[in-house]
């Protein structure tokens, strides 16, 4: 069991109480193949016995439908847009991850409040007003940051996976460029600073995802299996070196206990 | 990103503020007839209005999907893309807006909900400060006997019976309004909000927010002036 930490202020009506189980952020640019990971992750999870959810931005019961039209008619203010993300992550946080995470479910959740912060900081919002709302978040488990350095790779990845550029994630609402495509590099340059800020702020696991997409995943599911393995009961006790170097490593588990697997 | 109180634009804003029943909405009408008779432009913008919002806003009260924090942030979104689309565009144009519930609702509402006072505050933090705010204070049974007599039921969330406070309505939402009408009283000095007695006569009311509102008129007035010459 875990006690709940919060970034800020938690949210009212909240009962603030241990959880047993585990928050797992997959963060990454936009074509980074973070729906495609964490698709994998959740079939490697289960079929090791653990109940999993997963969510993402815009998968809100309250706000989705309402982002999703207001995306679509390109009217959408920059401030009126980092607001609305930010109501349909609370109504998930509050309605899918915390009851979760109460129940001992592995919560896989495809982005988190970095991809918010990150969008509304290149937007022009103020980091400590954005950081300042989220504040409600709940503190991850762990997170790990799926990095790809070279924008020009992401957007062959964009266009590799059929659906082409997004008028918002290429970041056409501020004028970056003449077309979607440099729009698109230019908006993913500025993105990549700011989640590079956030690794030592926030604790990323950085993972090299120019890699295949094997190794990105091997390398993710050592990560998990550290964090969701910790302080198992049936540790050998002769090595307490060892269990200490491993404890900092998995930081932000360390007083998590495991679920069944 | 601009902050509360650093916005600098041409055009006045004037906001009318107070519980349920104050008679407020009634008052911003009447002055704004007597504005578009001076001769000014002038833009209304009520509460709950965005086009992008107000669907999303509906079906959650609808089907009660609200918690304190996601109606506190739903509402600020949907203060938000009013604040883009239809406060700042005429203010800089140099016109007037007119605006029927303020962000102080939202601190009072959120607050009495159990939000936390200074978050509520930051949310908001991208709101330009009104010319002038008026506060139209009525004591609390004044105000719910005005909204008894005007509305035979009461909704859910307006009752405040998502707080679980009591199963009766009426009692819901006396105690709601009382623990609202605490929080404007505590925004009075914090924001500098213009107290009107609301249990005066419409009339004498009317003729204090334009006494005021004139005073903010002319001063533009002279300045303009003053940038002739």
């Amino acid at each position: 069991m875990k006690e709940m930490k919060f970034y800020g202020t938690a949210l009212p009506n909240v009962e603030i109480e241990p959880y047993s189980g585990k928050l797992i952020v997959i963060e990454g640019a936009d074509g980074v193949g973070r729906s495609t990971h964490v698709a994998m992750l959740r079939t490697w999870l289960e079929s090791a016995g653990n109940a999993v959810l997963d969510t993402g931005m815009t998968r809100s019961i309250l706000a989705g439908r309402g982002i999703k039209n207001a995306r679509s008619g390109h009217t959408l203010g920059r401030i009126t847009m980092q607001l609305y993300y930010a109501t349909d992550f609370a109504d998930r946080l509050q309605n899918q991850m915390l009851p979760a995470l109460r129940a001992g479910f592995i919560v896989l959740t495809d982005r988190y409040i970095y991809s918010a912060i990150a969008r509304a900081i290149v937007r022009g919002a103020d980091p400590d007003w954005i950081r300042a709302i989220y504040g409600m978040a709940l503190v991850p488990d762990a997170i790990f940051f799926l990095r790809l350095g070279s924008p020009e790779t992401l957007a062959g990845r964009v266009l590799r996976s059929g659906n082409g550029f997004d008028y918002w994630e290429s970041g056409m609402d501020l004028g970056l460029g003449n077309d979607y495509y440099d729009s698109f590099i230019a908006y993913q340059k500025l993105l990549l600073k700011e989640f590079d800020r956030m690794i030592g702020e926030y604790g990323f696991h950085v993972i090299d995802a120019s890699r295949s997409i094997n190794r990105v995943a091997t390398a993710l599911r050592r990560g998990i299996s550290r964090v969701i393995e910790t302080e198992a009961p049936a540790a050998p006790k002769e090595n307490p070196k060892i269990a200490m170097v491993e404890k900092q490593v998995t930081k932000p588990a360390k007083d998590g206990s495991s679920v069944a697997s | 990103m601009i902050s509360y109180g650093h916005h600098r634009y041409p055009g006045r804003l004037f906001v009318v503020e107070g519980t349920d029943g104050s008679g407020k909405s009634t008052q911003l009408a009447l002055l704004y007839q007597w504005l578009r008779s001076e001769g000014y432009s002038v833009f209304f913008s009520e509460w709950n209005s965005s086009p992008l919002v107000k669907d999303t806003t509906r079906r959650a009260k609808k089907r009660r999907l609200f918690t304190p924090t996601t109606f506190s942030l739903l509402h600020a979104t949907d203060f938000a893309d009013r604040t883009e689309r239809d406060i700042i565009p005429p203010l800089k144009a140099g016109a007037i807006v007119l605006a029927d519930r303020y962000i102080y609702t939202a601190f009072a509402r959120d607050v009495a909900r159990g939000c936390d006072r200074g978050w509520v505050r930051e949310l908001y933090r991208f709101a330009v400060k009104p010319t002038a705010a008026f506060f139209f204070r009525a004591p609390l049974d004044v105000a719910i006997d005005r909204i008894a007599a005007a509305r035979p039921t009461l909704k859910y969330y307006e009752a405040g019976m998502d707080m679980d406070w009591s199963n009766d309505e009426e009692e819901s939402f006396k105690m709601f309004q009382g623990k609202i009408l605490d929080e404007y009283d505590h925004m009075v000095n914090e924001f500098g909000l213009t107290v009107v007695d609301a249990t005066q006569p419409i009339r004498t009311q009317q003729r204090q927010m334009r006494e005021i509102v004139s005073r903010y008129l002319k001063e533009r007035l002279k300045a303009k002036e003053a940038l002739e010459r």
